[in-house]
């Protein structure tokens, strides 16, 4: 405040501004250079997801969940067909698990690679963007190769996988998560040993764990601020309890804290990858439940009840049995939940999308209170929110 | 004065070929062969609003503006793989009024209508749009209460680029199409 006027400065921040990653508005009272409020203002990438989610049926859904969270594609797609799998009371094969767990983690890769580029072109590092862009190319090719496409795949069936995995594979795999640790440690050297990089994080934006517990925030913004959850270990979904892997945790609950964090957690993931790759063992990776998955092709040519199967399962859908279900995974930026309502048609009566952006972003005002006004960028950038995820 | 001591005499050219641009001086009707072939290979006509056109296409700047999933596929363009750069088109800014284009990359909600609208009138003309992804050119999967059925209700659009998202490479396809479009001439009259 003012010693003269008693006024403070009211600022507005976006939503088209290029550190808010998206279209984040910030309505932001200043006193000086000092922050005393925070006001997020969402909505401006509200899709309708959740509508929309009900007008279609299940099969068909799988389209949206990577879209609600587009940089981690394969981790949505992962978390919405646990959902229906639960509702549904089925298991995929010890396959399809394998390379779902597989897929997630290089998503999760390719998806902190983003984040640490963009993070670090907002306190000007900005070579960094295009190393972290060519790591996560590699990435999306060994995405592409599995399943066809870049970013939106739609690998993941209710019951297993659309396929198998292609030849070469593995190698590709391995090329790129042996050439991973090298990789972080030169962008270490870059950013841990950077002055300006120290300074813009250490003990900037803090957010004690009380206060993250308060919010709901999870993931890498919780065990920053030094509570271990991880929704991989504390509920283990899809085989996670059979990997070997560390939670990092972070003290000081500052932005380098979350920096280290999402550093380490890059490393446990190819470390969980390479457990998958000595896991993985020929078998099905579809379920052989005729009234969840699609029969081979090899069959219809041969049944008539696998045509009628076929057919029915295209036009009208699976019919899961009445209830409710919640489900949850760890994504890049927390847990990410599924809440699917079935009143026993072929459409979901009620979709809710727990998003871990959402209530992570309710903590900003109380990271930024009192810190300078350039300092909102470096704590929006240690949160990492995906507007497409707050909004839905 | 004669070269003195040791070197090489440097040739001099023949004084009666033309150089360059220098003709023969006289009437038209007089004129060489030689005359002709200079002309040909100095003389470059063009209109101006060519070269206009040929300069603005080589060095559009785009607007940092991104939506939604789109926006990761431009920014991947934009790097060192597909490096948009090649086409003078790496500097993107982040104020509109420095800006020639708008890649529209991402879904289009009501709420955020007016503020692309308000972008768009902020940048100095001569100023193209391309619809990046379905969602930016009809919605794409899309159909409900929240969004605006594709960008061009609110803003001219010169190039869709179809996909979801679109690959970089087909983001540079619809980019060197407004490359073409742009060199070919002044843009048509828009509606402000």
């Amino acid at each position: 405040m003012n010693e003269l006027t008693r006024e403070t400065l009211v600022l507005n921040m976006g939503p088209h501004h290029p550190s808010t990653h998206g279209v984040l508005r910030l309505i932001v009272e200043l006193e000086g250079e000092l922050v005393l409020g925070t006001e997020p203002v969402i909505g401006y990438l509200h899709t309708g997801f959740e509508k929309e989610m009900e007008t279609r049926t299940y099969h068909q859904n799988i389209v949206f969940p990577p879209r609600i969270e587009y940089l981690a594609t394969m981790i949505e797609e992962h978390a919405y067909v646990l959902a229906v799998e639960k509702l549904l009371g089925i298991r995929p094969p010890a396959r399809a698990e394998v390379i779902r767990i597989m897929m997630a983690e290089l998503s999760r890769i390719a998806s902190h690679l983003v984040w640490l580029g963009t993070s670090a072109v907002d306190v000007n590092v900005s070579s960094l963007l295009m190393y972290c862009f060519n790591d996560r190319e590699r990435i999306l090719d060994i995405l592409e190769m599995v399943s066809g496409q870049r970013m939106m795949h739609g690998y993941m069936r209710i019951g297993g996988l659309q396929w198998d995995l292609p030849d070469g594979f593995e190698q590709a795999v391995r090329a790129v998560i042996d050439d991973m640790p090298g990789r972080l440690e030169e962008y270490e050297r870059l950013l841990g040993d950077n002055l300006i990089w120290r300074k813009r994080t250490e003990g900037i934006a803090v957010l004690n764990a009380d206060d993250a517990l308060r919010y709901g925030c999870t993931g890498p913004v919780l065990r920053g601020s030094g509570v271990g959850y991880d929704v991989r270990r504390a509920f283990p979904y899809g085989g996670y309890d059979e990997y070997e892997f560390e939670v990092p945790l972070g003290r000081a609950g500052d932005a380098y804290d979350r920096y280290l964090v999402r550093m380490e957690e890059m490393r446990q993931s190819c470390r969980i990858i390479r457990q998958a790759l000595e896991r993985l063992e020929p078998g099905p990776v579809l379920v052989d439940d005729r009234k969840v998955a699609l029969p081979p092709r090899r069959e219809l040519v041969r049944s008539m009840e696998a045509v009628i199967h076929q057919f029915k399962l295209v036009s009208e859908g699976i019919r899961p049995p009445v209830g409710e279900v919640y489900s949850a995974v760890e994504s890049p930026r927390g847990e990410k939940g599924y809440y699917i309502v079935s009143d026993g048609s072929n459409r979901p009566s009620r979709v809710r999308v727990r998003s871990a952006s959402f209530n992570n972003l309710q903590a900003l005002p109380v990271m930024v209170f009192r810190n300078q006004v350039a300092d909102i960028v470096v704590a929006i950038a240690s949160i990492d929110i995906v507007l497409g995820d707050v909004d839905r | 004065m004669a070269a003195q001591g040791p070197g090489v005499a440097v040739t001099r050219p023949d004084a009666s070929r033309p150089l360059g641009m220098t003709m023969s001086r006289g009437s038209p009707h007089q004129a060489t062969d030689a005359d002709a072939d200079a002309l040909q290979r100095s003389i470059l006509t063009t209109t101006v609003e060519r070269l206009l056109g040929w300069a603005r296409s080589n060095s559009i700047w785009p607007v940092q503006f991104g939506l939604a999933c789109c926006a990761i596929e431009m920014i991947s363009t934009a790097q060192s793989r597909f490096d948009i750069a090649r086409f003078g088109s790496e500097l993107f800014r982040a104020s509109p009024r420095q800006a020639d284009l708008m890649i529209v990359s991402g879904r289009v909600s009501q709420k955020m209508a007016p503020v692309i609208k308000h972008i768009y009138e902020q940048m100095l003309d001569p100023k193209w749009v391309i619809a990046m992804g379905d969602c930016a050119s009809c919605a794409g999967v899309f159909n409900n209460y929240a969004l605006v059925q594709g960008v061009d209700k609110l803003i001219p659009v010169d190039v869709y680029v179809a996909g979801c998202p679109p690959r970089p490479e087909a983001l540079l396809y619809g980019f060197t199409k407004l490359q073409e479009l742009i060199a070919a001439g002044p843009p048509a009259r828009r509606p402000r």
